[in-house]
């Protein structure tokens, strides 16, 4: 009787992983936000032109790795959600606004999340750049810098050597920013990436970056290697 | 032979779509299930994906002047340390903080939740909620999501018209009042320096003093626990931070490193 009671198992999986890496580092007066443009399943690679950066308001930029198709859905609640705002306060929302609203977007999937690994960008209500960075399901802080998706492993280490921003939760209590400036920042990123891309077999073909900062939104794009 | 169901059932909001006609009671917003046929493996992928916050150290305890709580900041998955600045002592509202252990979404979400119905609670009766209250909306809550594979292990600490308040609440559903708690894998180290170290009339400043301790001997000795130490005192007229300690830092301010004096070796070369 036991033999025939077997517990099924699923042989479909509704998620699948589609690779890549997103960067972000928050400056005193700018925020940089980067990300791979390769889209891959399981060793192939699906396109190399695939952008996983997201504008979701004036001030707030979202890079998202894992199953894209989650992505695609998530960035467009988002957006939704932030046009149903502009009418109702006659207001752009701010970046730690849009930072609260995705936690609680990722949080209400919890029983069937959405695969992505955000990085949220933007200038703060100061005009700070500041970075939130989030798991799966939503649990969310500011951060100086962050990265998230397959190549995060590699380049989070890096960034912690040069830039190591202190805690935000010492006391007393110290900036988080970096005192790179803008040029720094973005040379900071195409050397991750670069790094990244020798070594991870998702992370590659081309880098996307954007920068935001009192002027307005800059994108730049860098090659990088396509094997 | 006949199948167990009774663990099934549950007073959660189930299927998005029947919990308005089963019952016109329906208590929180209700969540997307997915179609499978095996709820529980597709959960344990799930929370595969979530970031669990497991090692941890969380400790606070009742003493003479108010609520002392202090917590460590390292969120690890498996091996790797996927944060060193988490904040594992939530603002409820200005007199009342939870701590934080087990999944980092599921405790800031709820926490964040409980807050709003503190405030919600004072504004429908004229009055703060007891800490006793808040404690039991939240286990409350997390009772009836009992076996969906949240994980929370918290801790409610606050100052409310009885005086000092402190209760540990779990997701598995379970309440506990006390005087003295420690949540999470370095808690065990945290225990010893606690309570050899406690005394009922301590100082604020003693009573810090032995929170900080307490965590930097479980981050000493847990390699899930680390970062910084936080420690938060709660006190009639609210919550106010004490110190971060980078717990790198208070080793050496602990263990002072003297500088050794080298004898003379080999001068003449």
């Amino acid at each position: 009787l036991a033999s025939t009671m077997t517990k099924q198992q699923a042989n479909w999986s509704p998620y699948d992983n589609n690779g890549g890496t997103c960067v972000a580092i928050a400056g005193a007066d700018y925020c940089v936000i980067a990300a791979d443009t390769r889209m891959s399943t399981g060793y192939s690679i699906l396109t190399r032109d695939y952008s996983k950066i997201c504008k979701l308001a004036d001030k707030c930029v979202m890079a998202s790795s894992g199953f894209q198709a989650d992505v695609k859905a998530l960035q467009k609640v988002l957006s939704a959600r932030h046009l149903i705002y502009q009418h109702q306060h006659n207001k752009q929302m701010s970046c730690p606004a849009m930072g609260q609203l995705l936690s609680n977007t990722l949080y209400y999937k919890r029983f069937f999340p959405y695969y992505s690994f955000n990085v949220l960008g933007g200038l703060d209500t100061e005009g700070k750049g500041c970075v939130y960075t989030y798991d799966a399901v939503g649990s969310y802080e500011r951060v100086g810098y962050s990265s998230q998706g397959s190549g995060a492993t590699l380049i989070t280490p890096f960034l912690d050597n040069q830039l190591k921003s202190p805690s935000p939760l010492l006391l007393p209590a110290k900036d988080a920013v970096t005192p790179l400036s803008e040029t720094e920042a973005i040379d900071l990123v195409k050397t991750c990436f670069a790094s990244a891309t020798e070594r991870d077999i998702y992370t590659g073909d081309k880098l996307e970056i954007v920068v935001l900062n009192a002027d307005g939104i800059r994108r730049e794009y860098m090659e990088l290697r396509k094997d | 032979m006949k199948i167990d169901f009774s663990g099934l059932e549950s007073t959660a909001p189930l299927c998005g779509a029947n919990s308005e006609m089963f019952d016109g009671i329906s208590t929180s917003p209700s969540f997307q299930i997915p179609d499978t046929t095996d709820f529980d493996d597709f959960q344990k992928e799930a929370i595969q994906m979530v970031k669990p916050a497991k090692g941890t150290t969380t400790l606070a305890f009742i003493f003479k002047e108010g609520v002392m709580v202090a917590a460590d900041s390292r969120a690890s998955m498996g091996g790797y340390i996927s944060s060193q600045s988490v904040k594992k002592i939530i603002e409820i509202n200005p007199y009342m903080l939870g701590t934080m252990a087990g999944g980092a979404a599921d405790c800031q979400f709820w926490h964040r939740n409980l807050g709003i119905k503190c405030r919600l609670h004072e504004l429908a009766n004229k009055r703060r909620i007891s800490v006793t209250g808040a404690s039991k909306l939240l286990a409350n809550i997390l009772y009836s999501y009992r076996g969906m594979g949240l994980s929370v292990g918290t801790m409610i600490a606050g100052w409310d018209e009885k005086g000092p308040g402190l209760y540990y609440v779990d997701s598995e559903g379970g309440r506990l009042k006390g005087t003295k708690f420690s949540v999470g894998s370095g808690s065990p180290y945290a225990y010893g320096i606690l309570d050899s170290g406690y005394r009922y009339d301590m100082t604020v400043e003693e009573a810090a003093e032995l929170a900080r301790r307490s965590i930097y001997h479980a981050t000493f000795r847990d390699g899930a626990s680390g970062g910084v130490a936080s420690v938060y005192y709660v006190g009639p007229t609210g919550w106010k931070k004490l110190s971060g300690d980078d717990v790198g830092e208070l080793h050496y301010m602990y263990n002072p490193v003297e500088p050794t004096v080298v004898e003379q070796e080999m001068s003449e070369a």
